[in-house]
């Protein structure tokens, strides 16, 4: 079944929109809170914490001005380990590469483990289109398939749903019991639905967490373990890898596996970290690496930071506005602070919302395993959206008006007290409808009835 | 006598000058004498934070302009908001600014020294709530944020409450989430006024389930949005800056 493509959004629409539910909100604050209490926890457990943050960033910044001889390195590897290797430039390619490989293979039936960059590429559809059945098993992933929703947060797909959401989506296509809203049932009536989806695939798709250059091989990382299953069961594997995952070296593996799972969830590691360097007896295994972008962004001053991201979620489940606005009101397949940092590099008119969709409170940045600067990143996308010609006329405006005025303290200062009449004369659902945005749910202030500076100006006279 | 400048930002020049009067009271009451650039208005925070960079620079090189200009040598310069003090720190190219530049209870703890500062004679019975902003916070390391301090609850490090030990009678209300942001945010809070709202409702409510009567805080911008949201859910509470606490002169709190 498909998923409909990201619509193009406002944030502060969708925000608006999610918000209005106040218990619902509540509720997935709380959540996202938890997690990230957990992962503070959990941090504060290893001494040499920020030690390593640096290390792993220093790691990521090498490697990704060095990421051409990387990758030649690691298809030399992969190849000598018996992997094929094939090279995707977007979306398109990828998916006609996949597709390709399906055919060949005479496979109809594709399970697939959690993978952001196939569903950034909208696999799904496209195979579905083919007459190819993919079913996501992953159980978060699953359930937002059978809700025809894309995943709201990159670790946690389904974090925005609540057990009874699920009780209803299973009874709907698993037929559970209208009642059923037990999480461990819930979870044992998908485990059934997967298992024999499992044994019944023809082939299996998965992404990675890091490809080595030196050894060829890479490591998916997961809670579940459905991404092994696949692996051990299905003849055919696909692995589908953003360019921007490989480390140089097997040595650098621990520092990042260290790093991800207690940035994610606060977990010490994750259940299960396989490494994939060969494909065993009787099968056959495809790496497609994948551009998408990614070049793109890499040639951006700005923004090639942004690549160093090892997609832990740390960012979004410390965001107070991913938190209270929930994944889908960003309209991208990676939401939150990161996410707000690389959809402008696909498309900066679709995406021109995101970059304001934060306060700009820094503790994306401070959260951030791999020290991506996200706050410096969105302000810089603040700047190109206004020079794009994107921004808000009104915001133009007034800031136009404004700078002119606090360009000249002396007129602004004989204006104020004119303003300062007009606000405190006027009827406060005047002032409230001319504040626009300020005015719902606040009142409008009130000045003083006398400015500092006009104090500060009596006094010194007074004085001489 | 120590020559000190003062930057009152336009928003406390015209909604809460009290707290730019006590500031002067108390940089006087420690032995400095104080300027004011008459000519300084902005940092040029607000256009920058919205993208509009020409604006933010033009009213930054003003803002460098004025106090070079119109104060003597390399005196402080004390600046009554975290997060204006922040921006000219990470915007300004002027070196020598940016190495007078402080936020105002920073420049009180590391320059003046608590000792000091506990012999200002300062009283202020009540329970309060303390709202360092987000810029104050992470940019000018006022405090650990809570993600970067061992498990996550109390700051290790903390200058706003280490200050505000030395005043009397003042007791600092645990939050469940001490630094959590308010949801101001500049153009953010009319950007996304619901969410906004919704944040700022969120960190009132911390506040009263602690039994605040009333929150100190470094960023008067924080307090000028969380003030209005208080006064719309009709549960008003008093914002204090730092420096209305710390004066002698000003008898806050419940008596
Ligand atoms: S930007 Fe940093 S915190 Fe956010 S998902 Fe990537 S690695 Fe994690």
């Amino acid at each position: 079944m498909s998923r409909p493509t990201l619509p193009v959004l406002d944030h502060a629409a969708a925000a608006a929109a999610f918000v209005s539910d106040a218990d619902r909100t509540e509720w997935h604050d709380a959540a996202l809170w938890w997690i990230r209490q957990r992962r503070d926890t959990a941090v504060a457990d290893v001494p040499d914490w920020e030690a390593l943050r640096t290390h792993a960033s220093a790691i990521k910044e090498h490697t990704l001005t060095h990421l051409a001889s990387y990758l030649e390195q690691f298809e030399r590897m992969a190849r000598a380990k018996g992997l094929q290797v094939h090279w995707a430039r977007d979306a398109a390619e990828h998916n006609a590469i996949v597709h390709r490989l399906l055919a060949e293979a005479g496979a109809t039936r594709l399970v697939k483990s959690k993978s952001m960059l196939t569903e950034e590429c909208q696999l799904n559809p496209y195979l579905e289109a083919r007459g190819i059945a993919v079913v996501d098993t992953d159980l978060g992933e699953r359930i937002v398939q059978l809700r025809e929703e894309p995943p709201s947060h990159i670790v946690m797909p389904a974090i925005h749903l609540q057990t009874a959401d699920v009780g209803a989506t299973f009874h709907e296509h698993l037929g559970t019991p209208a009642t059923l809203v037990d999480p461990v049932a819930l979870t044992r009536a998908a485990r059934a639905d997967l298992r024999a989806r499992f044994l019944a695939a023809d082939a299996t798709l998965t992404g990675a967490n890091f490809a080595v250059a030196e050894t060829g091989g890479f490591v998916v990382c997961t809670n579940e373990g459905n991404a092994d299953l696949g692996m051990a069961l299905a003849p055919l594997h696909i692995a589908s890898i953003g360019i921007e995952k490989i480390i140089p070296t097997a040595r650098d593996l621990p520092v990042f596996l260290r790093l991800l799972a207690r940035s994610a969830t606060g977990q010490p590691q994750t259940v299960y970290t396989s490494h994939v360097h060969g494909p065993r007896e009787g099968q056959v295994v495809h790496i497609i690496l994948v551009d998408n972008g990614r070049t793109a962004q890499l040639a951006r001053p700005s923004y090639w930071r942004s690549l160093k991201c090892i997609r832990c979620g740390a960012c979004l489940n410390t965001c107070p506005v991913y938190r209270r606005s929930g994944g889908h009101s960003y309209g991208t397949t990676v939401p939150g602070p990161i996410g707000s940092v690389l959809a402008p590099g696909f498309d900066l008119a679709a995406h021109a919302s995101l970059p304001f969709a934060s306060t700009l409170c820094g503790s994306c940045t401070a959260v951030c395993p791999v020290h991506v600067d996200l706050d410096a990143q969105l302000l810089a996308w603040r700047a190109d959206v206004v020079q794009a010609g994107h921004g808000s006329s009104r915001t133009r405006q007034a800031t136009r008006v404004a700078t002119q005025l606090l360009q000249r303290p002396a007129l602004a200062r004989a204006l104020t007290p004119v303003l300062r009449l007009a606000l405190r004369v006027l009827p406060r659902a005047v002032t409230r409808a001319l504040s626009g945005g300020w005015g719902r749910g606040r009142t409008v202030p009130m000045p003083a009835a006398e400015s500092f500076h006009a104090w500060w100006r009596a006094r010194s006279d007074h004085e001489h | 006598m120590r020559d000190v400048v003062l930057f009152v930002p336009c928003f406390v020049d015209q909604f809460q000058p009290s707290a730019a009067r006590s500031a002067v009271a108390v940089l006087e009451r420690l032995g400095c004498r104080v300027h004011v650039a008459a000519s300084a208005s902005c940092c040029g925070q607000p256009p920058t934070n919205a993208g509009y960079n020409d604006d933010g620079e033009a009213l930054l090189t003003r803002f460098e302009q004025a106090h070079v200009r119109e104060v003597p040598g390399d005196a402080p310069v004390v600046v009554l908001s975290g997060s204006c003090a922040q921006h000219v720190r990470a915007h300004t190219t002027h070196d020598a600014l940016r190495r007078r530049v402080q936020e105002f209870t920073a420049f009180l703890h590391d320059e003046i020294g608590l000792p000091a500062l506990a012999a200002l004679g300062a009283t202020c019975p009540a329970r309060v709530a303390v709202h360092i902003g987000c810029h104050a916070l992470r940019g000018l390391g006022l405090a650990v944020p809570s993600e970067r301090g061992p498990g996550s609850t109390v700051a290790p490090r903390n200058l706003v409450t280490a200050v505000l030990a030395q005043v009397h009678g003042l007791e600092v209300a645990p939050l469940t989430r001490p630094d959590e942001c308010c949801g101001f945010g500049g153009t953010f809070a009319l950007g996304e006024p619901e969410l906004s709202t919704r944040m700022g409702t969120d960190r009132l409510r911390d506040m009263r389930r602690a039994k605040a009567e009333a929150v100190v805080t470094t960023d008067l911008s924080c307090a000028l949005h969380l003030r209005a949201v208080a006064e719309a859910n009709g549960a008003p509470l008093p914002m204090w800056h730092v420096a209305e606490v710390l004066d002698p002169a000003r008898r806050l709190g419940r008596g």
